[in-house]
């Protein structure tokens, strides 16, 4: 699709957009509709497009698989993490009010933290998903 | 007359009954999974229909006001592990329906059932 | 760090999934898997000592208290379901490493040992907590997991068994939700103890619908009796070490589920005399153990038989459900461990068969009692268990059932539970006899199977003939669950 002049210009515009759309989405999930598992998949999709018009070995060259598989591990992981930092300081699992030196401050890191756990898991994800059924039938990649 | 006012249950009803039909009476493997996913959806709009208050803004905090009448937020985050859920489930569906693509050849659940039938058990 | 073991239960296994997806050696993977899920055994011992000390223990995430906050809650019967998905998980884990490798392809193992990390979490997820709406995430965690694990199978009808698991399990799932929905409407609650103190007041049509879905829903994720359609090709084409984990844990848990949501949330009375649950439970189960049993007398794969064994064997535990009395349940609860060492001891000896043999069919069972003295020997006590022979666990619970049954003066309950003991011998005399009294036929030698996989194999026969002599411990905490359950004094 790359002889396509309109689609390679207009893509190259709206492709950032996308992404910074996505991390919008992501950090106003406090005080609007938004969220971690919406700012995954924007940010995803916005990959996935490019990956359409500019073809997939370009966007694995961008982001490979392997790095799409560990975020959607490490995602997880720093989800889990958040709890059991909050065990150690002292509370409950996932009780964000001992995360920093009042409740309220703790509750906006705790917040922050687990949404990006799910943001980068869900983009691992949603691009491991992608990559898996656009490569098959194909053995160069 | 309350019963037309209820309408947000009507469309959930007819919605999963829809997507019943299509996943219990078609034989092609990805027309199941459409079935299931609009049997899924018909629930999202039970729940989220549900949290709506007669008078009630967005379950957004509005600084500086007085008393305000919220709709219910709960539901909305219900729906929305819930809808993660769909998307897993549709993502392992597809992903096995693509395999058994490449392992058979078809996609019609009756010639694979035929193709499983001729071979025993090993 | 005691005091926070209900969620270490979850948490652990939930870490180290992603780890395991992410390693690429295959003997790493089931390290990390091994050591979680003796963690986790570990863990579940001392919550159930806990819970029988002290009673119930509840534990708020987040800081957050109930019926705001999600609340892990566990009482005798959660303890003791614990107790068997962490036994069974730490039983199979060992057998895993050399089954795994024979059948299935090297570069999935640590998928595989993901999955299985996360499919535990699922379940154990289910039994600890105390809100409708975690049990449902929890559930489909282990559900889509499960349906992944299935699908690793060498046969290429693993794949079609695990479309077809998906469509039904999915289904399962959706009506469930639909029925913790209605609740939700009606009290405006998702915590189980606080829905046990509103549902009583809201009782409508709307409630009596929630049961509706919520008893097809759980019925279809248990595979009682008419839906269980997905279970027997689901077990015989899953990779032997992934039937014998999920066969005695999956369904268990979906047995919890049942008597967590009929006699805890919406209470004995409501179940029993509104809604007479137990006689639509009754026949299904009586349906399911006679028509199950003979089914399997009639199957060439030895796996497929034992697939439609545990669709009969799930029956005679809905049945002591539905005698809703303390013997009843006592054998229903007290069945459900003993059907979970059983049924995993003869699907891990029938992986053995398979790692040496490469076949599970009937035939290619001829001779395997002098070739494989100790594997066909702990299939056969295990077949002894099913039937229901004196001085093994399925006795017990045999015993328990038909004494309920009397006690109820259903005199021809007890009947066809003896006659589905008889239909059981049958089955277990054809694998048997081949074993037994043929000879062997294949073409290459056949040895005993390795230490691996039968150390484990024999740890839970010994279980069984063990906890078959002196089952004091067992069905002390069995009949405590029940009469909890009941709201019994105890």
């Amino acid at each position: 699709m790359s002889d396509q002049v309109i689609l390679r210009v207009a893509t190259k515009i709206i492709v950032p957009t996308i992404l910074l759309y996505a991390l919008y989405v992501q950090f106003h999930g406090d005080f609007g509709p938004g969220g971690g598992f919406q700012a995954g998949v924007i940010f995803a999709a916005g990959i996935i497009l490019y990956s359409l018009v500019f073809g997939l070995r370009r966007t694995q060259k961008v982001l490979p698989s392997w790095v799409a598989r560990l975020a959607a591990s490490t995602g997880v992981l720093i989800y889990a993490g958040t709890g059991v930092v909050a065990l150690l300081k002292g509370g409950k699992f996932l009780d964000y009010s001992v995360l920093a030196h009042d409740p309220e401050h703790g509750q906006h890191l705790g917040i922050l933290f687990v949404e990006i756990g799910v943001m980068i898991t869900v983009l691992g994800v949603m691009i491991t998903i992608f990559y898996f059924f656009a490569a098959r039938g194909r053995e160069d990649l | 007359m309350r019963i037309l006012g209820l309408y947000n249950y009507w469309v959930f009803v007819f919605l999963m009954m829809v997507g019943f039909y299509i996943l219990i009476s078609r034989r092609n493997l990805v027309k199941k999974i459409l079935g299931l996913n609009i049997f899924q959806t018909s629930v999202f709009i039970f729940y989220i229909s549900m949290g709506k208050i007669i008078g009630g803004t967005a379950p957004i905090l509005v600084e500086g006001e007085g008393e305000v009448v919220y709709s219910n937020p709960l539901p909305s985050v219900l729906i929305l592990t819930a809808i993660v859920v769909g998307v897993s489930t549709t993502a392992v569906a597809l992903s096995l329906v693509v395999r058994i693509k490449e392992a058979y050849g078809t996609i019609e659940g009756d010639e694979i059932t035929a193709m499983d039938n001729e071979m025993p058990p090993p | 760090m005691m005091q926070h073991l209900p969620a270490l239960l979850v948490v652990v296994p939930l870490m180290a999934a992603p780890v395991a997806a992410i390693l690429r050696w295959r003997r790493a993977a089931w390290a990390l898997a091994l050591t979680v899920s003796w963690a986790v055994l570990a863990m579940a011992i001392l919550l159930l000592r806990r819970v029988l000390n002290e009673g119930v223990i509840s534990y708020f995430l987040g800081g957050w208290v109930a019926p705001i906050g999600i609340e892990y809650r566990i009482d005798v019967v959660s303890a003791w379901v614990l107790l068997v998905v962490a036994s069974i998980g730490a039983v199979v884990m060992p057998y895993a490493r050399a089954s795994v490798e024979r059948e299935v392809e090297p570069q999935r193992v640590p998928l595989l040992y993901s999955a299985l990390l996360l499919c535990l979490t699922g379940l154990l997820g289910i039994t600890v907590t105390g809100d409708v709406f975690n049990l449902f995430v929890f559930l489909e965690i282990s559900s889509i997991s499960a349906y992944a694990l299935i699908a690793t199978g060498p046969d290429r009808r693993a794949l079609h068994a695990a479309y077809k698991y998906l469509i039904m399990g999915s289904i399962g799932a959706t009506f469930i939700v639909i029925g913790i929905g209605m609740m939700y409407v009606m009290t405006g609650t998702l915590n189980m103890a606080d829905l046990a103190q509103r549902l009583p007041e809201v009782s409508s049509r709307t409630v009596s619908v929630a049961f509706a879905f919520l008893t097809v829903g759980i019925s279809l994720k248990l595979a009682l009796f008419p839906l269980h359609l997905w279970l027997p090709d689901a077990y015989t084409f899953a990779p032997s070490t992934v039937t014998a984990f999920l066969a005695s844990t999956a369904t268990k848990v979906a047995v919890y589920m049942l008597v967590r949501f009929f006699f805890t949330i919406f209470g004995p009375t409501f179940s029993l005399e509104v809604m007479t649950f137990q006689w639509v439970l009754l026949p299904l189960a009586l349906i399911a153990i006679l028509w199950a049993s003979m089914t399997a007398i009639y199957q060439m794969n030895v796996k497929r038989l034992l697939a439609y064994s545990s669709v009969a064997q799930i029956g005679y535990m809905a049945l002591g459900i539905s005698l809703a009395s303390v013997p009843g349940l006592t054998a229903g609860l007290l069945h459900l461990f003993n059907h979970a060492i059983m049924k995993a001891a003869l699907f891990m000896s029938m992986g053995a068969v398979m790692y040496q043999v490469g076949s599970v069919r009937i035939e290619a069972m001829r001779g395997l009692g002098r070739k494989m003295p100790w594997t066909m020997a702990a299939f056969v006590l295990g077949g002894l268990s099913l039937i229901g022979v004196p001085a093994t666990v399925g006795f017990i619970s045999k015993w328990y059932l038909v004494l309920a049954a009397v006690e109820a003066g259903l005199w021809v309950v007890a009947v066809l539970v003896l006659v589905g003991s008889l239909l059981a011998v049958v089955y277990i005399w054809r694998v048997v006899e081949a074993a037994y009294f043929q000879e062997y036929v294949g073409e290459f030698e056949v040895r005993e199977a390795p230490l691996s996989l039968l150390v484990p194999i024999w740890a839970l026969v010994a279980a069984n003939l063990y906890f078959g002599l002196n089952a004091t411990l067992t069905a002390g905490i069995a009949t405590r669950a029940a009469e909890l359950l009941l709201g019994v004094g105890s």
